[in-house]
């Protein structure tokens, strides 16, 4: 029997799961592959729910469904933490278990691990909404903020989803104004490069809106320790900054059991960009926010890298010479306030167009979230028409009234 | 005087896309004592101003900016 393994339940693994049990389902049948998904949690957990958790729009449930309502009945579904990766001997040894598993094929989707504790004073200094405590946290720090200096910092870079600190400033400047407390509340954005964001037309846009909405900027700004007590967050580059709500984005890595294997340093998975492939070992993958690859750790990149690794698992499984390849593509939906966001789409080295916001795609990007569950569970059809263009997102629009009626 | 061809570190973010060479020089001359030369490989042109201009801003010193064949050397010195 040919083996594929993938470890990790988020998004990435739980697609690749999906469409792997669709491309290989005679084979799955007739007992010549198996599709084992090992991931350490129950819960499946849809990490873009929780931008809306501070402003009360969603819950932190809102965010989890149980894994096994996720995934296609042909996918041996295992829950267990991975705790070795010998590639070497192609096997995998368990938290919980003492015997370990071969395959012949892996994937690693092991996602982002946040380290707030990297930087002194931050764990207890700031809050963010990375995370489902810290969002809740967060939602009842900002309840009762009625006034002072709400500080949004970009502590780490690379981090998951790019566009999220600039939505989030944004929409809590929108936020604040509905309440009539923004004159009360100072706003600043910190970002440890000499823009805004990491990619330029992005970063434009944002200086141009912040600046329309009174929203301070700090640029060349690399948090190096917060005093909790005293307030103040003080930089790599001899700036202080008081604040009174820090909000900040905490550094990422990636997995131990990465750099414990050899396959990478700070626990990326060195692949190649457009395979996906280890560089260090053979019949290994690495797919969504733990490869090393250059472009955004988003859920549309491991929807895409799930979509080219199944078709080259399935290639490889079934003896064939696998041809699909990863181009980079992204897409992404950027909250522009409460009620109104933009669209961007790019591949690797491209500059994306950013389109004026307007409420529509607001709607889109809330139907496209929540439409994510079928896409997480129902494979890789809707999951391509649903990432596919921003055709979708207008189509999305015919789905305004059901979508009004999630979003409280 | 600094020696720029003789670094004490050396940084090797080739093929890394902007803005990873600067970070990676950021993460790395935290730890570094006053008076350490380094040298930041980059294959990203922006980094020959980003660069610059951080180093500016953080007061160390730009010693000298050398185009190899496929890539830069920035060599600087930590204040
Ligand atoms: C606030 C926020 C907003 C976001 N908004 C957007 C958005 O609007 N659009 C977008 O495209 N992206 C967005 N993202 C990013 C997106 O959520 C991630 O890029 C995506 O989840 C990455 O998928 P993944 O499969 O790589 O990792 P994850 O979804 O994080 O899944 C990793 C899984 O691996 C499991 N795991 C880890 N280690 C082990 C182990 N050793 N053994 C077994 N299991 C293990 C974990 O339990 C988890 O189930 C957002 C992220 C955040 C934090």
């Amino acid at each position: 029997m040919h083996r594929i393994a993938i470890v990790g339940g988020g998004t990435g693994g739980t697609v690749l799961a999906n469409r792997l049990a669709s491309e290989l389902q005679t084979e799955i049948e007739t007992d010549e592959v198996e599709v084992r998904l090992i991931t350490a949690d129950p819960n499946h957990v849809y990490k873009p729910t929780f931008l809306y958790v501070p402003f009360g729009k969603k819950t932190v449930d809102d965010a989890k469904r149980p894994i096994e309502e996720l995934v296609d009945r042909r996918v041996t579904l295992m829950t267990d933490e991975v705790i070795g990766v010998d590639t070497d001997q192609n096997r995998l040894s368990f938290a919980d278990r003492t015997t370990s598993l071969h395959y012949d094929q892996l994937v690693l989707a092991t996602g982002a691990t946040l380290e707030p504790e990297a930087v002194p004073g931050l764990a207890e200094g700031g809050h963010h909404f990375y995370g489902l405590a810290g969002a809740e946290r967060l939602r009842d720090e900002l309840a009762d903020f009625t006034e002072g200096h709400l500080v949004l910092s970009v502590v780490g870079v690379p981090h998951m989803c790019p566009a999220a600190p600039v939505e989030f400033t944004l929409m809590v400047d929108a936020w604040l104004r509905e309440r009539d407390r923004r004159e009360d509340v100072e706003i600043t954005y910190t970002y440890p490069i000499n823009r805004v964001h990491g990619l330029e037309s992005v970063a434009d846009w944002a200086t141009d809106l912040f600046e329309k909405r009174d929203i301070g900027l700090e640029t060349f700004f690399n948090v190096d320790e917060v005093d909790p007590d005293a307030e103040v967050i003080e930089t790599v580059e001899g700036t202080e900054l008081e604040y009174d709500l820090l909000v900040a984005i905490p550094s990422h890595r990636g997995s131990d059991l990465v750099t414990d294997a050899g396959l990478g340093e700070d626990g990326w998975v060195d692949v190649d960009r457009h395979t996906l492939e280890a560089t260090a070992a053979k019949s290994v993958y690495a797919i969504g926010d733990v490869a090393d690859v250059p472009a955004s750790k988003a859920g549309s990149v491991v929807h895409y890298e799930a979509g080219v690794v199944a078709d080259r698992i399935a290639s490889r499984a079934r003896g064939e010479t696998p041809t699909a390849t990863y181009d980079g593509k992204t897409v992404c939906f950027l909250e522009a306030g409460m009620d109104e966001a933009t669209f961007i789409e790019f591949e690797y080295g491209e500059e994306p167009y950013v389109r004026e916001p307007s409420n529509p795609l607001h709607w889109a990007k809330l139907g496209y979230n929540e439409s994510y569950w079928l896409t997480a569970s129902f494979g890789p059809k809707l999951a391509e028409v649903s990432n596919s263009d921003i055709a979708f997102a207008s189509g999305l629009m015919a789905i305004l009234g059901i979508v009004s009626v999630v979003y409280r | 005087m600094t020696d720029a061809h003789n670094p004490d570190v050396t940084i090797d973010s080739r093929d890394a896309s902007c803005p990873g060479p600067l970070m990676d020089l950021i993460g790395k001359v935290k730890g570094l004592g006053s008076g350490t030369v380094v040298e930041l490989q980059t294959t990203e042109r922006n980094s020959t101003t980003d660069v610059p201009e951080w180093l500016e801003k953080a007061g160390h010193d730009l010693v000298e900016i050398e185009e190899r064949d496929e890539y830069w050397s920035i060599f600087l010195e930590v204040n």
